[in-house]
Formats: C-alpha cells, structure tokens, sequence
C-alpha cells in the first residue's frame, strides 16, 4: 500500500464478506469497483440486487481478502463513496448465512445420464430442463458446495455454468431497520 | 391567468450558485454550455473570469477557494472542455479543495452516439471527483446543485463536477430552493469525538517528554480559528511543532517551537525530531510518503495520535495508537479545553532536554546556504523576496519543483490560507492559474506566483488573462533553465545523466511580458537583486521577473528516496549512500 514499504505486519490475508446498502442509481457500482480496481483491491464474488424500491436502494453483497489493516481501509474508503450509506463487515459481525445461486447445464447422452441425476438428487438440485442430450440444474448453497457440485458434473461431460455470486446476511435478530431509516427518501 | 413561473435550467443553475453563495466562477464557453452561458450574460450578481485553458479554470478556482476558504466554481463544455479540466480536479482531491465544476454535455437523446464533442466525463471523472452527477432529469436539477455544495464543502473537502446535457439547460423547470436538511450520511461527515480517547490523548501529550506536534492542510481546510487553536496547543504544551507542505501557515513562521516544514526536503530539526519524539500528535496530515521517509524507520520509538475529519486516512500508511476522527478545530477545541483544565492541578513533564536536543540539531543550520560570487542564489532570491514583502498582505502561489521547495523553506508564513501550492498531485502550471483565482478574491493584496521557467511554460497562457482583468500579479521566475529538480534527481540517482531536462528554446521573458502590454524584468547579478524586486513590487500592474538563478543549485536538505528521517544529506559534499534499489524505484 505505501510506495515506500510493504506493509510490516505480516498478518495472513483473509477472506471478508461485505455488505453494503447503496443508492440504486447509475454509477454507482462503477464507483464501488472503480474503488476496488484503482486502489489495487481484489474482489472474489459480487453481488448486486435493488431490495428497497420506495428508497430506492441496493444492496451489494462483496467478498474480498486482505489483512486487517486493508480491510479497515476498505471500509473506510467505501464509505467515503457518496451513494454508499451502510458497509457491514459480516465476518466480523458475528454469524452470517452465504448462499449463492448457481444454473448448470450439463451436456450428456448414454448411461452417465442416470448418475448425472443420482448426483443432483444428492445435493438437492432442481432440474430446470431436460432434452435426450442435456440437463439443466439450479443448485442453492454455500459457495463451497456449489463447487463440489459442478466438479462432479464436469466429470460426467461437458458443461456450461452461471452462478449468481454470493449473497449474504448476519443470523439472529440484528436489524438495518434503524440505520435505513436515517437514509432520507430519494 | 397564471403566472409562468418556470425558468430555463440554465437560469436555474445560475440562480442556485448565486443562492449558495458563488460570486466569482472561471470558465471558458463552447457548444454545450451556450444555454449557460446566455444565462450568465445579463447576471449581475455573478462574475465570470474568463480563462485561456480549462485546466486553468480549475486551478484558478482552487487558488479562489484555498485562499478565501469559500467554494471555487468552475464553468466548461462538453467533451475536451471536461477533459481538459480533469488535471484540475484531480489536483483538488489529491489536496481536499472544494470546488464544483459545471460541465456541459451533448443533449441526453445523444449521449451514447460518439456525437461532437461528446465524451463519458461522469465515467472520466468518476476517480478524480469526491462526486459526481449526470443531471438526466431536469427535476432534480436544483437539488442536485445545491447537494453539490455541501457535498464539495463538508467532511474532507474535494471537487463535485456536474454534468450538464444541453437540453436539460433549455428544459423549463420549477426553481427549488435550497432546503435546509441534515443530509444522509451527515453522522460520517460530521463525527462523534470519543471522549475516552480524548481522556487518553491528553494523558499522553501531558506526561510527554519529547512529544512533537505534526500538522498539514486539514488545520487550514477547519478554518482560520483552528490555526489559533493549534497555536494555543503548542505553547500549552511548549511542544516543537512542524508542519507540512499543506500545512505551512497554520502556526506563524516566527513562532518559538516552530521548527519549520518537515519530510523531504524539511529542516534537520523537524525531521529528527519526528524520528526521536516519544508521542506524535498528527492534525490534519496523512503521513504522506513526502513526510514519512522509509516507513519501516518512520519515529521507531513513538505513540502515534492522529487527528483527521477522513477515517480512510487513520492507519491507512501508518499504523497509529490513537485514532481520532473529527474536524481538527472541534477535536483541537476539547484537547485545549482538558489540557487546561491539567493544567491547574499539576505540571508538565520537563521538556529542558529535548529543547537542548533539538537546539543542538539547529546548530547544524540545514537551510545555510552561501551567496558568494556574482551569481543569485535561488534560495537567496527568495529570502530577499520575503524579506521585501513581510510589510504586505502578501499571497504565495508557486508551481512545482525546486523553486517550490525553496518557496516552502525560504519564505515565511504567518497566516493562513496565504500559501497555495500544488502538495498532493504536484501539478507543474498549478501557480499561475491559481494566482489569477487569488488575486480575484483578493484584489488588494500582493499575488505573487513564484515559478520556475519549465512550469511557467505549462500554463502560461493564462498571462492573457491576467491582462484582461488587470491582475496586479507578479510572477517571480527562479530561471536556471533546467526542469530543477529533475536535473537534481538525475543527477543523485542515474549518474548526472540528464536527460531531456534540460529546456532549450526558453522565450525571452521580458520581451514576452512586453507582448503582453505588462512589464518585464531581467536580473541576472546578486547585486541587483534587490532593485529587481523593488521595481517589480513598486509597479502597479503584472510583472514578469525574469530572475536568472545558479543554474546547478540542488535543493537542500533531502531525505533521498528510501531513507529515513535519520539519513538526511544536509548538502552536496554529504554525499548521500548509493540510493537502494528500492528507493530507486521511488517517484
């Protein structure tokens, strides 16, 4: 980070899931990654939905690394970003639920077709579409998961995969409520 | 019959910037601001200086801002207007200067179609404003005006830029005024001081034996009142006291614990002093790499406190033991406050030895330097310069290089806001333009724009305007015909293999100056220094000094690059270790 020195400490980098609530306007997620991108930050999984309409806002789910101090500066400098209100750091908030949407097609004709839906009943995919040569899978789960998922599949044959990137929110009663509600009506 | 109340946008762009307060706005027209600009010409209440560079136009409004602690307004076209203004903004975010920049736009139906003199400026200057707007719905255009200011002033300061399609500024609209809200997000401009660190703080900075107080541009952005503050603080707590670039004015030059600017080129007392202090109080200062040195040796021994109004500056290079994050001139009020009130119950700590130390490292007078032979010294023009001027209200704007650093040791600041130079992004050509926005705010005073000859060249176009409006500014050219502290660094870092910095082809400056209808003058021999600056400040229009200086003077003292406060080279027969690697590779 400083042109002068690495940073001294040697603290392991570690994976950090954000979660911002934003202005649901254009530019806005140019900003949020042009802040990732300029300031030489790495971004593993993004995204992004509108959850509130009558404000008219967004939230951006992120999943970054680093070590303490530049995820501290991470923060910092996101909320400095004019159209960003909230930014949660979920991993230290306490527990948090990541879960991620994942659509597989599967390419596959023969035997393997019996074990290719043995699979997916294992892990609870849905079959979307089947035709005598393909399947479509929608699969929901840990990150994790979803990986283990699609190597299996591409053992079997080829594959197309969409996933929608990890989507996450901290576990018990804790609410944004109070804090939403300072951010004035668009 | 009902009365049309509905005004153009463009009439209500301009009435939104007389109600926030603008006065004075530097611009330079074209295609896509007509709408504006037919607005602004039958409005009494708002001057326009017209630029020769859009660039310029910012840099002028900066040196409006910076020196009157209002905000600048900046007016350009679409397309390379907006572009040629990006250095400009970019400038003012690298130094927290609030500015709002009025952009045109190609009509929203075309915005998308490559139309003339079309160009994504929201996109372009997305990482060089604070924020940023494309006004696509005449609407909100009001709102979105009057946002600006208070997003360009408030928290840290910084450049809003505004972009504005052209039939938006023809769309009859509605004006709004400005309502008085407390904006989202007013918790993170406006912070809570916790006062258990204030607790601690003031533990530590009354039970210090060698503290030392370090202080940048944050103290003059709080306003004047905080420069009194810190003034307070210091001798509160008879502590040494530096300043950075950013900072220089904030505590009086002649101040006693005043050890002068610090870091690359600041005295040896102020640096040494940073690396042998006990408690650092930062205000208002980011532990910039031009102050740090090689961090690893940044004050070993050290608690850090660091006031700043941004939280992204807290622990970003440096990792501090308190963070405060607030306004420099509520967190100085409280610190002050509590300190006083210690004050009646006990003593502080003596600080006789430290002030023998630092008197010791004094002694090596870092900023000598020996004016022998015919030749002017660069550091001596300056020292007469300032000499000459301290009966005036006098404004400093310089460029960037060695002439700036001379400025920053040489010539001495006792007031704020008097001092405006290009810190953060270093913008060769920022002085001229900038003068002309001082010398707008402040039509009385003196203006000088102390320059070098490579970064006078960068702008100096802007000489027209000077003329036009009949700015009394007065340029100081240190000429050593070299791009100075390049010439320096090829010289300490590649052998004194110089390349391509030397200027061939300079113009004749008196004769330029004459072109211009202004007056030029030429010394070239110490003992007509004085004369020259006599003359200059005697005339009552702009003046071009021309004063021809030892060419190959390199700006001393100096941290090189990847050394620490500790390894300063005081002069050229201190010859400095061969610069590491890693140095190498520093800007």
């Amino acid at each position: 980070m400083s042109v002068y020195q690495n940073n001294e400490i040697n603290e392991e980098e570690t994976s950090r899931t954000l979660s911002l609530v934003v202005d649901n306007q254009p530019g806005t997620l140019a900003r949020v990654i042009g802040l990732f991108s300029g300031r030489g930050y790495n971004i593993e999984s993004l995204n992004v939905t509108e959850i509130d309409n009558t404000r008219n806002l967004s939230r951006i789910s992120l999943v970054t690394r680093g070590t303490s101090m530049t995820i501290e500066q991470i923060k910092s400098q996101l909320l400095r970003i004019v159209p960003v209100h909230i930014v949660r750091d979920l991993t230290l908030e306490g527990p948090f639920i990541r879960s991620e949407l994942a659509l597989v097609k599967l390419i596959i004709k023969g035997a393997n077709r019996v074990e290719a839906l043995r699979v997916a009943e294992t892990f609870r995919a849905r079959t979307l579409d089947v035709t005598l040569s393909s399947f479509v899978f929608e699969l929901t789960g840990k990150p994790s998961k979803i990986d283990a998922f699609i190597e299996l599949m591409r053992s079997l044959g080829d594959t197309e995969i969409s996933r929608t990137g990890v989507s996450a929110i901290s576990r018990g009663n804790k609410s944004e409520t109070k804090l939403l509600e300072q951010i004035e009506l668009n | 019959m009902a009365i049309d109340k509905t005004i153009t946008g463009a009439e209500a762009v301009i009435t939104a910037l007389v109600e926030n307060g603008v006065e004075v706005i530097f611009g330079y027209p074209g295609g896509a601001v007509l709408p504006l600009y037919d607005a602004i010409f039958d409005n009494k209440k708002i001057k326009h200086i017209l630029v020769r560079h859009e660039q310029a136009a910012v840099h002028a409004a900066e040196g409006y801002a910076r020196s009157t602690g209002k905000v600048g307004c900046v007016l350009v076209t679409s397309g390379p207007g907006a572009t040629n203004a990006i250095t400009g903004l970019t400038d003012a975010l690298m130094d927290s200067i609030p500015v709002i920049c009025l952009s045109g736009q190609v009509p929203t139906h075309l915005i998308g179609t490559d139309a003339f003199q079309e160009a994504d400026t929201t996109g372009i200057s997305r990482p060089c404003t604070k924020h940023n707007y494309l006004v696509k719905n005449a609407d909100n255009l009001c709102d979105i005006i009057h946002e600006s200011f208070d997003i360009a002033s408030t928290g840290r300061p910084g450049p809003v830029l505004i972009d504005l399609p052209k039939d938006i500024q023809l769309t009859k609209i509605k004006y709004n005024k400005k309502i008085n809200r407390i904006k989202n997000k007013s918790s993170n401009n406006n912070p809570k001081i916790d006062m258990k660190i204030i607790t601690k703080v003031v533990d530590l900075l009354v039970n210090a034996q060698k503290p030392i107080i370090y202080a940048g541009g944050g103290v003059i952005n709080a306003g004047p009142k905080t420069s009194t503050l810190l003034t307070e603080l210091v001798d509160l707590l008879n502590s040494p006291v530096t300043l950075t670039l950013m900072g220089l004015g904030s505590v009086s030059n002649d101040n006693k614990n005043f050890l002068g600017m610090l870091g690359m080129h600041g005295t040896y007392e102020a640096n040494l002093a940073m690396h042998n202090c006990d408690v650092m109080l930062n205000v208002g200062a980011r532990f910039d790499d031009r102050v740090t040195g090689r961090l690893n040796a940044f004050a070993p021994n050290s608690k850090k406190i660091h006031i700043d109004i941004d939280k992204s500056s807290i622990n970003k290079v440096v990792s501090v033991d308190f963070g405060i994050v607030g306004d420099c001139k509520e967190v100085l009020t409280i610190l002050v406050q509590e300190i006083k009130k210690l004050h009646n119950q006990k003593n502080l700590k003596s600080k006789t030895d430290w002030w023998t130390q630092i008197k010791e490292w004094k002694k090596k007078d870092s900023l000598g330097f020996k004016q022998i032979g015919k030749n002017i010294k660069p550091q001596q023009a300056i020292k007469s310069l300032y000499n000459k001027t301290k009966s005036f209200d006098t404004y400093i704007t310089t460029e960037v290089g060695q002439h700036q650093m001379w400025a920053a040791q040489y010539f001495g600041f006792s007031k704020p806001n008097h001092w405006m130079t290009s810190g953060g992004l270093g913008t060769m050509g920022y002085g001229l333009p900038s003068s002309v926005g001082v010398q707008i705010a402040h039509p009385d005073s003196l203006v000088i724009d102390i320059s070098g000859e490579a970064s006078f060249l960068m702008n100096m176009q802007e000489l027209s305007t000077i003329v036009q409006y009949n700015l009394p500014v007065k340029i100081f050219i240190l000429n050593n015909q070299w791009m100075g502290m390049v010439r320096q660094w090829q010289e300490l870092n590649h052998g004194s293999r110089y390349s391509e910095s030397y200027t061939e082809s300079l113009p004749d400056f008196v004769l330029l100056a004459k072109s211009f209808g202004i007056k030029g003058l030429r010394v070239e021999e110490i003992d007509k220094l004085d004369s020259t600056i006599d003359e200059m400040l005697n005339t009552k229009g702009p003046v071009i000094a021309d004063i021809r200086v030892e060419k190959e003077e390199n700006c001393f003292p100096m941290i090189p690059s990847g050394a620490a406060h500790n390894e300063m080279i005081l002069g050229a027969e201190d010859k400095p270790k061969d610069t590491s690697n890693a140095g190498l590779a520093l800007v």
